[in-house]
């Protein structure tokens, strides 16, 4: 039994994704935009602790973002191997 | 959607859009299409702000086990007792020469000492005995002169502390104190 053939998304639908992964986006560079600065403040104020938290958090936060990118590259794979 | 549908240009060739080869697609003359491909490299720009903001964490995590690894600050004789007269105040530089600082003579028996960098943009502070504060002349940021807490001006951060030691008549800095309250 083979599998079925993948049906690309069609123009409206992928506008939709891509409008809901870009404000995903935005949020998640808001916050590591705050964090930056939260922990600069703390780092310049002595306080050490949290700066590796800090960071593992923005590298979470960079890794959804590339994780939506990677699936953006795939849906496009999808529409030109489609055409 | 119908909206969308209606602006949608008919290419040359007469096949639907999909069917176009990527570079029209990427350079489009229809609405729809224009839509998605200023919000596709919108968020590439998104991302690598996001990457950009990711090193700048890294850098500071750096820039904290650089700090951590240079030696505690040297002990530094900074002045005579009978050098600062009351309400006076001496400037010196520790624990390098990068490193501006103020003593100021508050009593008879009381020093206190701070980094001269503003905690805002590192404009230097000046003594203010009078007014009981360090006055900072780019954004008018005012510092307590007993305890370097900010208070009035964008400041937010209290000037780093030069913890002294008086050892007989002579004055010594034997370590920094960064505070963020």
């Amino acid at each position: 039994m083979s599998a079925p053939a993948r049906r690309p998304f069609s123009r409206e639908q992928r506008l939709t994704i891509i409008q809901g992964m870009l404000i995903f986006v935005l949020i998640v560079v808001v916050l590591q935009l705050w964090l930056l600065t939260a922990t600069m403040n703390a780092w310049l104020g002595g306080d050490e602790s949290l700066v590796w938290p800090a960071a593992a958090a923005s590298a979470a936060g960079l890794a959804l973002n590339v994780g939506l990118f990677v699936y953006l590259t795939r849906l496009e794979r999808t529409r030109r191997g489609a055409a | 959607m119908a909206d969308l549908r209606e602006q949608i240009t008919i290419a040359p060739d007469g096949a639907p859009p999909d069917m176009q080869p990527a570079w029209r697609q990427d350079f489009p003359i229809d609405w729809p299409q224009d839509l998605y491909v200023e919000r596709r490299d919108f968020m590439k720009f998104m991302v690598l702000t996001s990457a950009a903001f990711t090193l700048g964490q890294l850098w500071i995590g750096a820039q904290n086990w650089y700090r951590k690894r240079t030696a505690q600050p040297p002990v530094q004789r900074i002045a005579s007792v009978d050098e600062v007269a009351v309400g006076a105040s001496i400037g010196f530089a520790y624990p390098n020469e990068f490193e501006p600082c103020l003593l100021v003579r508050l009593t008879t028996s009381e020093f206190v000492a701070f980094g001269q960098k503003c905690t805002h943009l590192s404009c230097a502070v000046i003594p203010r005995p009078t007014e009981g504060s360090f006055y900072c002349p780019c954004h008018e940021g005012r510092f307590d002169l007993r305890t370097g807490v900010p208070l009035a001006g964008p400041p937010r951060r209290p000037l780093t502390r030069i913890v002294l030691d008086v050892r007989g008549r002579d004055i010594y800095a034997v370590g920094v104190e960064e505070r963020t309250t």
